[in-house]
């Protein structure tokens, strides 16, 4: 398919969804179907809004419409040798940019990078009331009025659809280089809550119940000198892909998968069911029939979400009833008529 | 037009009987120090931007959250405004008092919480100095990345509230990038805990949203940041070029060759010559430009980057590139572009600081632009920029004794701030719109998404006591200032095209 700029069709579509009042359902590659709750609604689907709109390395931004396969972004800046620092899985070769923001997921080097959201800088939106507006820009810097690109990162379309993006790239690291070290739970957290103080060129690190394993990423000299020091068995670096994309063994399917974003510092956790330990600790895959997941993510002072479809009526973290009502109060005053995603993330907003 | 609050243009302001209000918070508060007499409330009349200046009604001094939380339910009911201000730093008039509103000082709030490194977090009071949690990180090898050059004395709660930035932005990140968790207080008193401290929170990213409100939001009661482990070494090299272009050039070049450094600083030639005159920081001073770009990290990367940096700005064409031979040397060089404002101070009575955002590729084209709008409005203009960001800070030198002056100095800011929306660029980077720039958000918003900013103020302040009159304009301002006509690709300022 070729470069298509389709943002007046998909207005037009949102003009008729405001003049018969019936909600819709907002589509990228619908490769994050399972995430989330069911929404009944017309299905927009972004993908003819498509193609890079400006991309200058130099300027370490790139504008791209929201429907545009997320494989043909990351390609593009990986034939100018940069890449999106937050490493965003795909889990389908659909997956959309435009699905990829709404769904704000981060892979495994976000606690060293950043979040999506975090490489966010502008944002072209449709509202609720028919308009077609710009926020932020391709400035790495912009304090003008509020930010609200950056709340639409995460928000799974309940605010408006996104048409295009601004975001920051980055140049890939000179050296990459991963390795396994068999020591248990205990021993790598608080082995990794010890680097951490340090200035090591960690960028990702994982523990499966029976190895640890970590990226190191920099210049020559650092990641050397770390590999030095840290040791270990050479580890192939599609293992990363793997877990990003949940093609590791531990997310065969089976019991429904929770995921847990915790503080990073708790050391090893009894969960009821089996684990895998992202992010240094401060994400904690889950497979569990236990309905009291939400209850123990809270308790640890993070939040938790269910990734298997169906396994649960609100897969998403219940809002303490304060949070709930400005959550309302925002989508009423973004979206008045509740035509985006209605019920999507919350049933209530 | 006048920068002060305009109630023709900004809205009605409700009509507060200031003894009533006096009585009511001194009865429902009696331990909170509130300043009413006219020179008790003299002091709070500005904030950085001293040009601007109102006298408050009155000004509330809280220590506990408690009394903040029993205020703002008083003032909600009672329909008061209420601006709030950590150290009074900023420079875009944001936390400038209304005569017919409550200034809330929050700098007694001052207390650091918790440091935790192995979580490597600190839980601060929202009057917390931005430098004083990495002083209370430093023994643990820690510290807060967002440094403003004001942060011996700005607030954390400040610094959030205007998404403040630094030197070190295009490696480390703006406060939105370092901040984990704030605690709010909304215009109706209650709690809001927006993020964790776990990487990501669940429903929508209001801590983001609230990140850069200028205080429009909710009153900020507590912030926990992420620390970051010190680099192990820093290194600075200062490149001397003979045109700005060249090295416009050098800092894409740096960039194309896969180096992000801590630091990218870029000085024009009048800016060098003030810093020179007044730090003695070895500075070419017959150069139309230097770069100051600092390498930070472990000890073998940083010293094959300074190599590679070395290289890039040779080939650039600098006239010169020094590598700062010790501590002492790196300390001078950062010292001129550090004390660059209060340079250029010393070369003029009065000077006043813009922020406006481009895209880097536009650096020369925006350069001409702004020493031709100088003649033409009879003003010198001084550049420092954090060239990595693209995130300038022209420095208008005037002297408002001189009758117009000040005006001539606005109106050639503004002009400014114009030329930057026009390369794609934004009016401001890192010190906020506040009140300062209210007109100019007319050119880089179209009414639509003006009333959208309207729209998401009133989830959570419906009848707009909090800050009035900042950060957003009305339609009727815009309508005034006559520059609704950006629409739809069609460029603005025609008159700026010989550009
Ligand atoms: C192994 C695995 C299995 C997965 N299985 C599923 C699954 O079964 N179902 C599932 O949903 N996800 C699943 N995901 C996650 C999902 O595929 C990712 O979130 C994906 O990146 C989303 O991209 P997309 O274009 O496919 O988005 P979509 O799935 O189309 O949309 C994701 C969210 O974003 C919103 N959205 C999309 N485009 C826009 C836009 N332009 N403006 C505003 N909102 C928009 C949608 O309404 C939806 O809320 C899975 C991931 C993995 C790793
Ligand atoms: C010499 C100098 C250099 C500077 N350099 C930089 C720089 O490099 N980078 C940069 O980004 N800025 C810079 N600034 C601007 C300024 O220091 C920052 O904007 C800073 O973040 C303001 O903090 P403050 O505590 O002084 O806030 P104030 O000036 O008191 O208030 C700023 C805004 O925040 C709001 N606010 C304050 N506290 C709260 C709270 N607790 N809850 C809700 N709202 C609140 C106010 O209402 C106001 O809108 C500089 C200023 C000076 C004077």
């Amino acid at each position: 398919m070729a470069d298509f700029d389709a943002a007046n069709a998909l207005l037009d579509q949102v003009d008729a969804a405001r003049a018969n009042a019936t909600p819709l359902k907002i589509q990228g590659g619908n490769s994050k179907a399972f995430l989330g709750r069911e929404v009944a609604g017309e299905v927009l689907d972004t993908r003819a809004h498509r193609g890079i709109v400006q991309y200058d390395p130099t300027e370490l931004v790139v504008t791209v419409r929201a429907g545009t396969p997320l494989s043909e972004l990351l390609a593009a800046l990986d034939d100018a040798g940069q890449m999106l620092p937050c490493e965003p899985p795909s889990f389908a070769d659909s997956a959309t940019v435009g699905g990829m923001i709404a769904a704000g997921l981060s892979g495994p080097r976000r606690p060293w990078s950043g979040s999506v959201r975090d490489f966010v800088l502008g944002t072209r939106v449709i509202t609720g009331l028919g308009q077609h507006l710009r926020f932020g820009g391709e400035v790495m810097k912009n304090v003008a009025g509020y930010d609200l690109s950056r709340l639409m990162a995460g928000s799974f379309g309940c605010l408006g659809v996104l048409t295009e993006v601004s975001l920051k790239v980055l140049p890939k690291p000179r050296q990459c280089l991963s390795i396994r070290l068999d020591i248990d739970c205990v021993r790598a957290l608080s082995k990794l809550a010890e680097w951490g103080q340090q200035p090591l060129p960690i960028s990702a690190a994982c523990h499966d119940g029976q190895s640890l394993y970590l990226r190191l990423e920099g210049g020559e000299g650092s990641v050397t000198a770390a590999h030095q020091r840290l040791g270990g068995e050479p580890l192939d670096s599609v293992f990363w892909r793997d877990l990003n994309e949940q093609r590791l063994s531990f997310f065969d399917e089976g019991l429904p998968l929770w995921r847990l974003s915790l503080p990073n510092n708790l050391g090893p956790l009894e969960l009821p069911g089996e684990q895998l330990i992202d992010w240094a600790g401060a994400q904690r895959w889950v497979k569990s029939e236990s309905t009291e997941i939400h209850a123990l993510a809270q308790s640890f002072g993070g939040h938790a979400t269910c990734f298997t479809h169906g396994a649960t009526g609100s897969p998403f973290q219940p809002l303490a009833p304060t949070l709930l009502r400005y959550h309302r109060q925002l989508k009423a005053q973004l979206d008045p008529q509740g035509l985006f995603n209605p019920g999507r993330m919350y049933a209530e907003v | 037009m006048n920068i002060l609050y305009d109630e023709r243009l900004d809205g009605p302001l409700p009509e507060v009987n200031k003894g009533e209000l006096l009585k009511a918070l001194q009865h429902a508060l009696p331990d909170l120090d509130i300043l009413w007499r006219e020179d008790e409330l003299k002091p709070y009349e500005c904030d950085g931007l001293s040009a601007y200046r109102t006298t408050p009604m009155l000004v509330a001094l809280p220590r506990r959250l408690e009394q903040v939380q029993t205020l703002l339910k008083l003032c909600h009911q009672n329909n008061v405004p209420v601006v709030a201000r950590g150290a009074g730093t900023g420079l875009s008039g944001g936390a400038l008092p209304l005569e017919k509103g409550l200034l809330l000082v929050m700098a007694r709030f001052n207390s650091i919480l918790h440091i935790d490194p192995a979580a490597r977090i600190a839980r601060v009071q929202p009057g917390v100095r931005n430098l004083a949690i990495s002083q209370a990180a430093a023994p643990f090898g820690l510290y807060y990345a967002p440094d403003p050059s004001s942060q011996i004395a700005c607030s954390i709660g400040g610094n959030v509230a205007e998404n403040a930035g630094g030197v070190h932005c295009l490696k480390y990140g703006l406060t939105v990038h370092n901040v984990l968790k704030i605690e709010v207080l909304t215009i109706e008193g209650e709690r809001l805990t927006l993020g964790s401290e776990a990487l990501d929170s669940a429903g929508f990213d209001l801590l983001a949203l609230f990140t850069g409100s200028e205080g429009l939001l909710g009153i900020i009661t507590e912030v926990t940041v992420k620390l970051l482990p010190k680099p192990q070494v820093a290194k600075v090299l200062l490149g001397g070029f003979d045109s700005v272009e060249k090295a416009g050039r050098a800092v894409a070049a740096i960039i194309a060759a896969g180096i992000i450094p801590g630091g990218l600083e870029m000085m024009d030639n009048l800016a060098i010559r003030a810093a020179e005159d007044f730090i003695h920081a070895g500075y070419p001073v017959d150069a139309e430009a230097i770069l100051l770009c600092e390498l930070d990290g472990v000890e073998a990367d940083v010293h094959d980057d300074c190599q590679r940096v070395r290289e890039v700005m040779t080939a650039a064409g600098a006239t010169e590139v020094r590598q700062a031979q010790d501590e002492a040397e790196r300390v001078r060089f950062w010292a001129g572009r550090k004390n660059a404002f209060p340079a250029i101070g010393r070369l003029s009575p009065d000077y006043y600081c813009m922020d406006g955002t481009i895209p880097r590729r536009e650096l020369p084209a925006v350069l001409q632009g702004i020493s031709r709008l100088g003649e033409e409005y009879g003003l010198r203009v001084a550049n420092v920029f954090h060239a990595g960001d693209g995130n300038m800070h022209p420095l208008i030198l005037f002297d408002a004794n001189q009758p117009g002056e000040l005006h001539r100095a606005e109106a050639l800011g503004g002009k400014i701030l114009e030329l930057c929306v026009k390369v794609g660029g934004s009016i401001t980077g890192e010190h906020g719109v506040g009140r300062e720039k209210i007109n100019q958000m007319c050119a880089q918003f179209n009414s639509d998404e003006l009333l959208l900013f309207h729209a998401v103020k009133a989830a959570f302040d419906p009848q707009g006591l909090l800050n009035p009159g900042k950060n957003i304009p009305t339609l009727h301002r815009c309508a005034e200032f006559g520059a609704m006509h950006i629409h739809a690709g069609q460029l603005p300022f025609p008159e700026l095209e010989r550009f």
